[in-house]
């Protein structure tokens, strides 16, 4: 099973004028082998909508709900959110000196299993991630993000969803800054994961390019901090013909 | 003991026409100990240390206590030892140390036997040199002289590693050679109650290579001054320090690259780690670059990790530049607690809180644990870190599991 369902999320962020509302009640309901995209605009709350349900400090829940097979995620710690089978591929990964990625990896899988993974078959699954997503073995002994370059940040991303191999995976912007062949490796590697059984996906996008790639089920239209509007590919269609426009003056 | 006149002369003379820098950083030198009055703490450079928690080390506590055991071994080629009376005596100010703090002018005078170890010219030694200075008494004061001489195009690597208990004030002269490659790395594991006070002061001859790295984790108040001097064009210096500083310890880093030679080097990393009540770290990074010194690069950085609420870190890079014509001079300080973002990244791995935290302290310090270069350190470093740790970042985690060697 698999099944992420958020209730009349409401999330705000601490500013210097107070607490700023920023998600006005979020209603989304990711069934299991389902993928869903997200677009929005830039300072829609895309962002904050994936933060908020990993569980990043920042942002304070001040209403509603999020569940993961009925499990209350909300009352999780990010880190037992993700050993619930939540993954986040972040917009902007971080860079982790002098901890290199074959350390953190191994801490990671340890962690999300419960106990080490098989030494031998764990080199080669590793060898192989970082293969398919075009990065070359030498970034096994590589800080954490450090001097990779945008796009080998987000590849980086996605060999750790194959590798950790969690229920439902949010994606936040993981096509932005890719050039094209990237893009491809990138929705490869999606699509691979798509392949497993039951999984859900929540793609954020601004663009509808890797739309393309990485087929969804739903597409929905964020606004000013909710879901606007939904409906199915030939949605993404639309956006693409018409932009935000639309939603933008309903909204202002 | 008087010094003689000829060493004093020596050591003069190893700095022949460099201009006189009035500064209230480097007060002026003298062999006398009589020229030195007792630190008030109101002084510049005392002015961040505890001098109560002295023990009288700054002051006139006796030196002649025996409350240290020091072993060592000496590879082929090396010869190693204590040297007594008139040697001994010669070798006062061989580094070009012309005291200006009191304690090191009473080292100097009042301690009558040396450490010496000596690497002859062209000498590689097989392995390193491991002076084991083992404190049998916190109680009691005593001073130290030593000297580490590295010949002419020879190389090798001189650990000095402090543990136990003890009230030391110590001098530790080095003299590269031309050509030479010295590493010298000092580590003060001491006990909870040890005072360690004490003066690293370099000497580096022309296109000779010097690393240093002072590794500083226990003892009451440990302060350390690491000072290079050059010789000649072309020496390099690479000034490495580690330091973790637990409840109520107070460790002291200060270094001093002072060129005084055209095209020269120098290269400062300092890097540390506070936790608990009343942890409190210095550093200070004061580097010269004197008229004579021109197309010479410096760069110096400290870090500071916060690990705990009741912490204080002071840092404090000086750069003082009396030439236009150098080729690249830097400095950064940081001290920060740890990154939320770092934290929740790991930690969105399906990693714990705390180990995350372990994983961002070992790689804080990881890429200095490599500088060091010295494969047995490096192994025993991690298990020191991983052992601060567990006083308080860990203390709740029983298990070490996920963290271990790259594979
Ligand atoms: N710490 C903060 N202080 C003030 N405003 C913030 C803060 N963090 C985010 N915001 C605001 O929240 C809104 C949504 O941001 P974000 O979720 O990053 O949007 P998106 O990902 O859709 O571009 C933006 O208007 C942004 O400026
Ligand atoms: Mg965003």
């Amino acid at each position: 099973m698999s099944k992420l369902v958020i209730t009349d999320l409401h999330v705000t962020v601490e500013t210097e004028d107070g607490p700023k509302e920023i998600l006005k009640g979020v209603d989304l309901t990711i069934n299991e082998g389902e993928t869903h995209a997200i677009m929005g605009p830039n300072g829609s709350g895309k962002s904050t909508l994936a933060y908020s349900i990993a569980g990043h400090p920042k942002y304070t829940i001040t209403g509603g709900s999020v569940t993961l097979d009925g499990q209350d995620v909300l009352a999780l710690s990010v880190d037992e959110r993700a050993r619930a089978g939540l993954f986040l591929a972040m917009q902007y990964p971080v860079e982790v000196p002098g901890v290199s990625v074959s350390n953190f990896l191994r801490t990671a899988k340890t962690a999300i299993d419960g106990e080490a993974p098989k030494l031998r078959t764990w080199v080669k699954d590793v060898n192989g991630a970082l293969e398919r997503l075009n990065l070359d073995s030498t970034f096994a002994q590589r800080s954490v993000n450090e001097g990779f370059s945008g796009g080998e940040k987000k590849r980086h991303e996605i060999a750790q969803l194959e590798l950790l191999d969690p229920k439902v995976a949010v994606l936040d912007e993981t096509d932005s800054g890719l050039d094209i062949d990237a893009l491809k490796i990138v929705s490869e590697g999606v699509n691979r994961f798509r392949e497993r059984e039951g999984k859900g996906v929540l793609l954020i996008t601004h663009y509808t390019r890797i739309l393309r790639y990485i087929e969804p089920d739903f597409v929905h239209v964020f606004v000013d901090g909710k879901v606007a509007e939904s409906g199915g590919k030939e949605l993404a269609d639309q956006l693409e013909a018409e932009g935000y426009d639309k939603y933008l003056k309903a909204n202002a | 003991m008087t010094v003689t006149t000829d060493s004093v002369r020596s050591a003069l003379e190893q700095s022949p026409e460099l201009d006189k820098v009035e500064s209230h950083l480097h007060p002026a030198g003298s062999f006398v100990v009589a020229d030195h009055e007792v630190p008030t703490g109101r002084e510049e450079i005392w002015r961040f240390t505890p001098l109560k928690r002295l023990k009288g080390l700054h002051a006139d506590a006796p030196l002649d206590g025996r409350n240290t055991h020091a072993t060592w071994n000496a590879p082929e080629g090396v010869s190693v030892g204590v040297v007594t009376g008139d040697e001994a005596t010669s070798l006062r100010g061989v580094s070009g140390w012309v005291p200006n703090t009191r304690f090191t002018a009473r080292v100097l005078a009042e301690v009558p036997a040396t450490l010496l170890v000596d690497v002859p010219a062209d000498v590689e030694a097989a392995e390193p040199i491991v002076v084991e200075v083992d404190g049998t008494d916190a109680d009691t004061t005593s001073g130290a002289h030593v000297v580490l001489r590295f010949g002419r195009h020879s190389k090798a690597v001189v650990v000095l590693n402090h543990t136990g208990s003890a009230a030391v004030a110590a001098v530790v002269e080095v003299v590269v050679a031309d050509g030479a490659e010295a590493s010298v790395v000092s580590i003060q594991d001491w006990a909870d109650d040890a005072v360690h006070l004490s003066h690293h002061q370099a000497r580096v001859g022309r296109d000779a290579t010097y690393k240093h790295a002072a590794i500083s984790f226990g003892g009451d108040l440990v302060r350390m001054d690491a000072n290079v001097t050059y010789d000649g064009p072309g020496g390099s210096a690479e000034l490495l320090g580690l330091y973790f500083a637990d409840a109520g310890q107070h460790i002291e880093h200060r270094i001093f690259a002072d060129h005084t030679a055209p095209r020269t080097k120098s290269h400062a990393v300092y890097k540390g780690a506070l936790q608990g009540e009343k942890a409190h770290t210095v550093w200070v990074g004061n580097v010269l670059i004197r008229k004579v010194a021109e197309g010479i690069e410096t760069y110096e950085e400290n870090r500071n990790l916060v690990l705990t609420d009741g912490c204080q870190a002071d840092s404090i890079p000086n750069l003082e530049i009396e030439t236009g014509e150098i080729e690249g001079a830097g400095h950064a300080s940081a001290t920060a607690r740890f990154d939320d973002n770092q934290l929740f990244y790991l930690q969105s791995r399906g990693v714990s809180e705390q180990e995350a935290q372990r994983l961002v302290v070992h790689g804080f310090f990881n890429d200095l644990i490599r500088k060091v270069g010295v494969p047995s350190i490096e192994d025993r470093l991690l298990t020191t870190v991983e052992a601060e740790l567990a006083k308080n970042v860990l203390k709740d985690v029983g298990s070490l599991a996920a963290f271990g060697s790259d594979s």
